[in-house]
């Protein structure tokens, strides 16, 4: 088992490595400038640009700034902003709590809602209950963030009142008053993306409780005299897990990603907002250390998901 | 002009024969206007006057918060530093300039005790020297005194390349020394008409030397107050998230009586324009949102609410379609739009007159700027003395197809015009926005009409204002034959605004296209009259020289000016903020103040 993991990660080390060439190559290639604002600037004078894409290496030919990226992240220094000027990592840092907090949040949501709502449709196939499960998930993924979100601000916000739309990272309370209006900003975007994820995990759930629902071994357990909560739970649903533990770890770096629409929308302090307002001002260094994080948290969660495949089904094993 | 009158009229002021507003009164029946009357004073020998913010709180704090909201959120708090007026705007909050532009484009002390003067000896005759005396008592947020050593040492640090301050370009050219405590001079190579760019507005706020004197030149990146800046603003800096949020306190030992009014400050980024105008105006969740670049008639919609309204703030920023006056499709020492090539169609001043008869700029007002526009036929809209009255506009279809038959452009069979077989067909570019993408189709369909095939082009922002060289699609490279964005005009005087079209700052391969005159056109007079004016003292011959620029500008054609724009912001009904065209939003934060 153990030996298994080290190979696993020896592996990840190459593809990784590749990963972070083809990003740096492409964001190198993308046209822009992390200066442009200043071009229109008549109070700045263009050898000031210059200046500035000489002292940031802008102008190095792209294999030697990839080497000095390689070289700097391999003794754990991230980089260094153009836009903020300062360390990448503490950029990255400020931003992750809030993110886990409300994407966390929103994919819990939709597990609570996608394995009780998918378990029972299963097991009630073309049922009123499952007809309706059905109706909603399709309604549910067709309408993406951007829409619910604006929607949902106009109905809450605009119209009743109820809830704030923009997020605020700084609550000016202690104690429940503080937790209560964490909870309460929260609200909306947790809703917009756990309905959205949850509209097709339960689709998902559904479907894979009900290729196995039908196996004999599930008539056997019945047959047993067996009850159906103990059968679906402990005989159905353990094996009908299995694609759907895939799908939650490949979900899990996206909880550290952030959501870059809905982000954007309720104004989320996030990683998500961090990286599109960085693609915007060409801050390479930001760019990159995002979607290289991103890179190492997909492979890692692949690897998760490969060791829980053997914890929830013993016949696979790990060679 | 009437120079001798004026000369006796100064006089009269001086001696108190006439008072400042009979004078300016004058001035203005002459055609001129406030701010010009007051410049023409301040050289003449009288002080500048100030026309303070109206601030009614009778004491300091008590506010309670102001919530401000950015849509695109600062992300670093060095003025030195600041890319974006957004990053200006947040280090605005906590440090100050020795003077701020208000509405009117005076200057307005905040640092300085008083505004330099011919008469009070801040200013020398031959417009060389500038001597500012610093307020007696300012104290930095961490009790130490400000003194001209800081001044000196900004100066410094500006203009030392390995600190790579945007900032360097205001302070190039001048010596900066320290006469005493509190009195600094500021020496210019040459005579300097217009002084108040060093240590005034944006990139003149001042940040304190025993805290960045260690940090000057290739370590300024690593000192820790580029993102805690301690500096002698009304609010004292409490939280800094780059991109999301900017916290700040009252600063209870602020240097200005019964100010600031509120006890805590926020400043909010993120999102988009339109979201951030509903949660000022729709829901008044926030006191005040910047840069409301919307459509007039969301914005209308909104106000129906009635928890918060618009303001707009009139500068010199304008809009404009520029003309390429050399060939884009030929290349030529592995440059296209060479200075050795000609336009084919462009360069034949008839046609270019043509194309500024198809902008239909009422319309273009009408459907899309609304109030924040302002419909001109000048490139030079601000401040008043140098706006031209010589020049006019119009929109006419007929007229504009008589100057293309007279060129020789005859309508051909599927209704473009052709000449010797070739096709009047002209690429139109312009960045991603919706305004600009509506301006552009408003054009092309008048071009249509007139027989003009105009094919249309957008390119993203960050690439289209991009220095990199290796792009074609920068503005400054101009590989279009028309193309259109907006130029800011950052400080009340056409100087900076002017230079850009002269013959030297053509933008070509040999300058990796640095240069600033991208429609690349070159006229000996213009040069001749924007070098004048660089170096002229009197102002009255100088704002003179910048109506002749601006109108061989209007002859040739070389811009057609869409749309004179204002800075347009959200604004709680109760807040009275006090904004100005000439300077940042939060330019003059310490008079803001909440009416009850």
């Amino acid at each position: 088992m153990s030996q298994y993991i080290l190979r696993r990660l020896m592996i990840a080390i190459p593809s990784l490595l590749g990963i972070s060439l083809v990003l740096f190559v492409v964001l190198a290639l993308a046209p822009g400038d992390p200066f442009g604002e200043l071009a229109t600037n008549p109070n700045v004078p263009p050898e000031v640009q210059a200046a500035l894409r000489a002292k940031f290496g802008l102008d190095d030919p792209i294999y030697l700034r990839y080497l000095h990226w390689l070289a700097a992240m391999a003794q754990g220094d991230w980089g260094f902003s153009f836009v903020s000027r300062m360390d990448v990592d503490t950029l990255i840092l400020q931003r992750l709590p809030t993110t886990l907090y409300v994407i966390g949040s929103a994919q819990l949501l939709a597990l609570l809602i996608a394995i009780p709502v998918g378990v029972y449709a299963a097991t009630r196939p073309y049922s009123i209950f499952d007809q309706i499960a059905n109706t909603f998930a399709f309604i549910g993924f067709s309408l993406p963030t951007f829409f619910t979100g604006i929607l949902f601000i106009l109905i809450f916000s605009v119209k009743l009142d109820w809830l704030p739309f923009v997020y605020s990272t700084d609550i000016k309370a202690t104690g429940i008053a503080w937790a209560l209006e964490m909870v309460r900003q929260a609200i909306m975007p947790v809703m917009v993306l756990g309905l959205f994820q949850a509209a097709s995990m339960t689709r998902f759930v559904r479907s894979a409780m009900l290729d196995v629902i039908r196996l004999d071994y599930v008539t056997t357990a019945r047959a047993k005299g067996l009850g159906q909560a103990k059968v679906i739970v402990k005989h159905v649903m353990r094996n009908a897990m299995i694609p759907v533990v895939t799908l939650i770890a490949l979900q899990m770096p996206a909880v550290f990603g952030g959501a870059i629409v809905t982000e954007q929308i309720f104004r989320i302090p996030g990683i998500g907002s961090l990286l599109i307002s960085s693609i915007l001002a060409n801050d390479t260094p930001v760019v990159m250390a995002v979607t290289f994080v991103f890179a190492c948290l997909v492979v890692l969660f692949n690897l998760i998901a490969d060791v829980l495949y053997g914890w929830l089904d013993p016949r696979i094993s790990f060679r | 002009m009437f120079d001798k009158d004026l000369r006796t009229m100064i006089d009269d002021v001086k001696d108190g024969r006439m008072n400042r507003r009979a004078f300016v009164q004058r001035m203005i029946a002459v055609g001129l206007t406030a701010p010009m009357a007051n410049q023409i004073l301040s050289i003449g020998g009288v002080a500048m006057a100030q026309s303070p913010n109206p601030y009614k709180p009778t004491k300091r704090g008590g506010g309670g918060p102001l919530k401000l909201l950015w849509w695109q959120g600062p992300t670093l708090l060095n003025p030195h530093f600041a890319t974006g007026t957004k990053d200006q705007d947040g280090s605005r909050l906590f440090y100050e300039p020795l003077a701020s532009w208000d509405a009117d484009g005076h200057l307005n002390p905040i640092l300085a005790a008083e505004i330099p003067s011919i008469q009070n000896g801040g200013l020398s005759k031959d417009a060389k020297t500038v001597v500012w005396k610093l307020k007696p008592g300012v104290k930095w947020h961490d009790g130490k005194p400000l003194t001209a050593d800081d001044l000196v040492f900004n100066w410094e640090y500006a203009i030392d390349p390995a600190t790579a301050a945007v900032s360097g370009g205001t302070y190039a050219d001048m010596t900066v020394e320290k006469v005493d405590d509190l009195t600094i001079r500021i020496t210019f190579k040459q005579p300097t008409p217009f002084w108040a760019n060093a240590f005034v507005g944006a990139y003149g706020c001042i940040i304190p030397k025993h805290l960045f004197a260690e940090y000057k030149g290739s370590k300024s990146r690593e000192a820790p107050n580029n993102l805690k800046p301690v500096g002698t603003g009304p609010y004292k800096f409490v939280e800094f998230k780059p991109g999301d949020l900017v916290r700040g306190e009252i600063n209870p030992d602020y240097h200005m009586a019964n100010r600031p009014y509120f006890d805590t400050l926020e400043m909010k980024g993120g999102g988009d324009a339109v979201s951030a105008a509903r949660a000022v105006i729709q829901t008044g969740e926030y006191d005040f949102a910047w840069n409301i670049q919307v459509e007039d008639e969301v914005l209308l919609r909104l106000e129906k609410g009635g928890k918060g309204k618009t303001l707009y703030a009139v500068g010199g920023d304008i809009e404009f379609i520029a003309l390429n006056f050399t060939d884009p499709n030929v290349e030529v020492d592995g440059e296209r739009s060479s200075m050795k090539t000609k336009h084919p169609i462009l360069s034949d001043a008839r046609v270019r007159k043509a194309l500024a008869l198809l902008v239909d700029r009422e319309s273009i007002k009408k459907v899309i700027y609304g109030r924040a526009g302002r419909t001109t036929a000048n490139y030079l809209n601000g401040p008043e003395e140098f706006v031209s009255k010589n020049t006019k506009w119009e929109f006419s279809i007929e007229k504009a197809s008589a100057l293309l038959d007279e060129a020789g452009w005859k309508v051909g069979g599927d209704g473009v015009r052709e000449k010797d077989g070739k096709k009047l067909k002209l690429l139109y570019q312009t960045s991603i926005n919706g305004p600009r993408q509506k301006t552009q189709a408003i054009v092309k369909q008048a071009c249509q009409k007139a027989g003009i095939d105009v094919e249309l082009k957008s390119v993203v922002a960050s690439v289209f204002f991009s220095s990199d060289v290796a792009n074609p699609d920068t503005y400054s490279k101009f590989y279009a034959d028309i193309e259109m964005f907006q130029i800011p005009m950052t400080q009340p005087d056409p100087a900076l605004h002017m230079r850009r079209y002269h013959s030297r700052e053509v933008a070509t391969k040999e300058n990796k296209w640095q240069g600033r005159n991208f429609p690349r056109w070159v006229n000996k007079d213009f040069d001749a009259a924007v070098d004048a004016a660089d170096t002229e003292t009197d102002p009255l011959k100088r704002a003179d020289l910048y109506v002749k620029s601006n109108d061989l500008m209007w002859q040739d054609t070389v811009v057609i000016p869409v749309m004179h724009r204002a800075a347009v912001e959200a604004c709680s009904n109760s807040l009275r903020p006090a904004l100005s065209g000439w300077a940042n939003q939060t330019d003059n934060l310490q008079d803001w103040y909440r009416e009850s």
